[in-house]
């Protein structure tokens, strides 16, 4: 394989790196602190692209558009932690169904509403064209991509480790009949976590549009991959998810175009093999 | 005769822990919250493995013995929150015990309802510890004193030659108490008994031997009257 | 009152192909019977033994493929079926091997791992599997000499297994095995304070559930005479779950209902409503919140609360029992 392709593979890992670490922390963090495995995640994702598509079409710029499609999922991931979620606390078969059956719904509006041809959106004019770094030129929006990604790690990664609001989210994660005693009040937290999740999620299925389109299905095929991000990376874990994030896209990109033929088998068997050799993730906790 | 030996250099949780009991003694473990004691249990019965040392029952070495095949042995525990089966009735739980070391455990033909003889000792145990009248109550029903009696009962349910209580009376009323302890001072000699407590008073006159931990050590132990005395003890106890 | 209803109910799945109308419907009702054997099995794993499965389609998948080859390999019905479901036997003690590494959420994504692999196989591995194209068969068994090619008679050969199915799950259910599998379910640790070897307990609860999913992909294969790689994607698996819970777990009736649930809904419902996974989304989610513990048993507690609330008012209620021994 020649160093141009490589060259290139390895962008593209780090642009999908970038976007699976905005998906899955949401995820993660939904899973860690509130044990509910939100299979509506994907459909966040989707649902944020669709609803940018339209705002971009309305004429607001792509930027704000991202921001607020963000907003809009995350609003409508509040309804649903608020409504639905939160009298199923530990109900864990009842969660996998009500989410699964979300995510069905979510998707059969999307296709009436938007229909089911894939949508592009427009890399914003800004990081049109490719930026020469070391003398190679890249492609300036998947790099836009990547920083994008470190960026809100390092704000993540501060306000779980900084601010007070960070250490309720740790103290719930780690305890939280505990957490309850000592106050915090972990309901309002719980909704606070879950519009987080669904921000990230939303804004990923944005700035991802240029990229991937927007398309019925897009749902479903990201959902695994952030599924085995966050296993292997280890649940509650930022740092594991950005690893893992990254990880994947390698894995990813670079099973494809290696081989065709067991594309899934890439991505996959290495997930079953740090599962089975280490369960909890590269860098989960122990299994209470 | 030798029943039972560890010494571990074990996690940080317990160091160099040595203890030997011998056969039908009454031994009692005491310190303070986080000395280790559960830990010990847990590594006795295999639930947690030792990071260095060995255990010894009745002149066997189980170090390597996994933990399941523990409890055939003769070793059965008590745990300080009461897990049993919330959804059964007092009946099935108590079943479930007797289930476990017999080869039907495996069986997916027969009906285990019909199983006569398993459920007459079932009843059998119920009656031993005076709870055969709720036997078709759901265990959920019950109080928390007759779920630590049942409790008890299905370990005694399975004829241990050592029996691990761990603190069996906490949360208890003062009548439950009584009764637990009755229960308790009667089982015969031939099994022997190590209990944990972390409540002195409760468990003091239980006691025939007295082994105190302290932040993963022994610090101090002998007979009742010895560790009482102790300089040690009441250092520990009072400074608490 | 509950016999009557199961027997109504088995009277009425045994005549079915008499009065449901057209090849068409009797067709829907093979696929129902087949797709509550797999939701039967997937229901040993998750509903008694509490662990969580995604990738039993794989299982489902194996079977329909070996079938599939050892069918065109010009073998007997009988050296297929064998063949078939000893294969998959192999991959459910592969999976379970594996799977049985994890806990809770870890066990859940090695499923979906592995059935993922077996995804990936059967859709590039095209000298074993044909990739898309799938791989056709044809022809039926005809055990004692009587014919499947018409669907009324395959439906009731369907049948047969069906029944099969539901009475090793009730002989399971109450066998002594089947309570130290639901005893793991709820206090692992306990289970194994008395003895009891979890871990061996959750193996062979694997294999059992793994041979009736094996059964049911052979089903299909014989009914479908085609089998491709969509059978073994992720989403066939979410289904199969779908189907358990949203009927209700743990307990013998609530697959079968769950499958017919989602069958019928796909099938017959997608011809009059092109949104029809809206639909089927939406049922979930009103069985989540009216009737969380799936439709079998939340039927049956609104079938209760119904009776007490119409029989007449009794006496000032008794005084409680009294505890215990004070």
């Amino acid at each position: 394989m020649d160093m141009s392709l490589t060259l290139v593979l390895a962008v593209n890992s780090l642009t999908l790196g970038g976007l699976l670490f905005l998906l899955s922390a949401g995820f993660s963090l939904i899973f860690g602190l509130m044990k509910i495995p939100n299979l509506t995640h994907g459909s966040f994702f989707m649902l944020g692209g669709y609803v940018a598509a339209s705002l971009i079409g309305w004429g607001v710029d792509f930027w704000s558009a991202a921001l607020l499609s963000g907003l809009l999922v995350a609003a409508f991931g509040g309804i649903v932690e608020r409504l639905i979620l939160r009298r199923l606390a530990g109900a864990e078969l009842a969660q996998v169904l009500v989410t699964l059956g979300l995510s069905f719904m979510v998707a059969d509006v999307c296709l009436t509403v938007w229909t089911g041809d894939p949508i592009r959106i427009d890399t914003p004019s800004a990081l049109r064209g490719a930026t020469s770094v070391l003398g190679v030129a890249f492609p300036a929006y998947r790099l836009a991509i990547g920083v994008i990604a470190v960026l809100f790690a390092a704000a993540l990664w501060a306000l779980l480790d900084q601010t007070r609001l960070g250490a309720m989210i740790r103290a719930g994660v780690d305890d939280p009949a505990m957490a309850r005693v000592v106050g915090i009040r972990v309901s309002r937290l719980f909704t606070l976590v879950f519009c987080l999740g669904a921000w990230l999620a939303g804004f990923a299925g944005v700035i991802g549009g240029p990229i991937l389109s927007v398309y019925p299905g897009l749902d479903q095929e990201m959902l695994p991959l952030a599924l085995v991000v966050v296993i292997l990376g280890g649940s509650g874990s930022l740092l594991g998810s950005l690893v893992g994030s990254f990880i994947v896209g390698f894995l990813y990109n670079f099973g494809q175009a290696l081989f065709p033929e067991l594309a899934y088998v890439v991505l996959f068997l290495p997930m079953l093999v740090v599962l089975v050799l280490r369960p909890q993730g590269l860098f989960g906790r122990q299994a209470g | 005769m030798r029943n039972l030996d560890k010494s571990f250099g074990g996690l940080c949780v317990t160091a160099a822990v040595s203890l030997s009991v011998e056969p039908g003694e009454r031994r009692l473990i005491i310190g303070p919250n986080g000395a280790g004691k559960t830990t010990l249990f847990n590594l006795i019965t295999g639930e947690l493995s030792p990071d260095r040392g060995a255990i010894t029952l009745f002149d066997r070495d189980i170090t390597r013995v996994p933990s399941h095949r523990r409890f055939h042995l003769g070793i059965a525990r008590t745990y300080q929150i009461i897990t049993l089966f919330q959804g059964e009735t007092l009946l099935r739980n108590v079943t479930l015990s007797l289930l476990g070391l017999s080869r039907l455990r495996w069986n997916p033909f027969v009906r285990l309802g019909r199983q006569e003889g398993l459920l007459a000792r079932a009843h059998e145990t119920l009656a031993r510890v005076a709870l055969d009248h709720l036997a078709e109550r759901p265990l959920a029903q019950t109080s928390y004193g007759e779920r630590r009696r049942v409790e008890i009962a299905m370990a005694l349910a399975q004829n241990p030659r050592i029996l691990l209580l761990d603190e069996p009376f906490a949360g208890l009323s003062i009548e439950e108490r009584r009764d637990v302890r009755r229960l308790v001072t009667g089982i015969p000699r031939d099994v022997t008994i190590v209990m944990i407590e972390h409540d002195m008073d409760v468990a003091l006159d239980f006691a025939e031997r007295i082994t105190v931990l302290h932040f993963g050590e022994v610090v101090v132990e002998g007979t009742r009257a010895e560790v009482v005395a102790h300089p040690r003890t009441k250092e520990i106890y009072l400074g608490e | 009152m509950k016999r009557v209803v199961v027997a109504a109910a088995l009277a009425s799945l045994a005549t079915a192909p008499l009065w449901v109308g057209g090849t068409y419907y009797v067709n829907i009702a093979s696929q129902i019977l087949i797709a509550a054997i797999f939701a039967l099995g997937i229901n040993v794993l998750v509903g008694y033994a509490g662990l969580v499965t995604l990738g039993h389609a794989g299982l489902f998948g194996i079977a329909a493929y070996a079938g599939a080859r050892l069918m065109n390999h010009g073998h007997g019905h009988v050296v297929v079926a064998a063949g078939a479901l000893a294969v998959t036997l192999v991959g459910a003690a592969v999976f379970a091997a594996l799977a049985l590494r994890g806990e809770g959420l870890g066990f859940v994504m090695i499923t979906v791992a592995l059935g993922q692999i077996v995804w990936g196989v059967a859709y590039r591995w095209i000298s074993i599997t044909n990739g898309d194209n799938g791989i056709s068969v044809s022809g039926r068994p005809s055990p004692l000499g009587l014919s499947l090619a018409s669907a009324a008679n395959f439906y009731w050969a369907t049948f047969v297994v069906f029944l099969a199915a539901v009475a090793s799950m009730a002989i399971f259910v109450a066998s002594p095995f089947g309570a130290s599998v639901r005893g793991t379910r709820d206090q692992p640790r306990r289970m194994n304070a008395l003895g009891y070897h979890v871990w061996m307990i959750r193996f062979l609860a694997f294999l059992f559930s793994g041979f009736w999913s094996g059964v049911a992909g052979l089903l299909y294969i014989y009914y479908n005479q085609f089998v491709g790689p969509q059978v073994v994607a992720l989403t066939a698996s979410a289904e199969a779950l779908l189907m358990v819970i949203s009927g209700g777990a743990a307990t013998l009736l609530g697959p079968i209902a769950g499958a017919m649930l989602v069958v019928i809904v796909k099938n017959v419902a997608s011809a009059y409503i092109e949104r029809w996974n809206f639909v089927l989304g939406a049922i979930f989610v009103a069985i989540v919140v009216f009737m969380p513990e799936g439709l079998v048993p939340g039927t049956v507690r609104r079938w209760r609360g119904a009776m007490a609330a119409l029989r007449p008012r009794a006496a000032p209620a008794a005084p409680a029992p009294g505890g215990g021994g004070r």
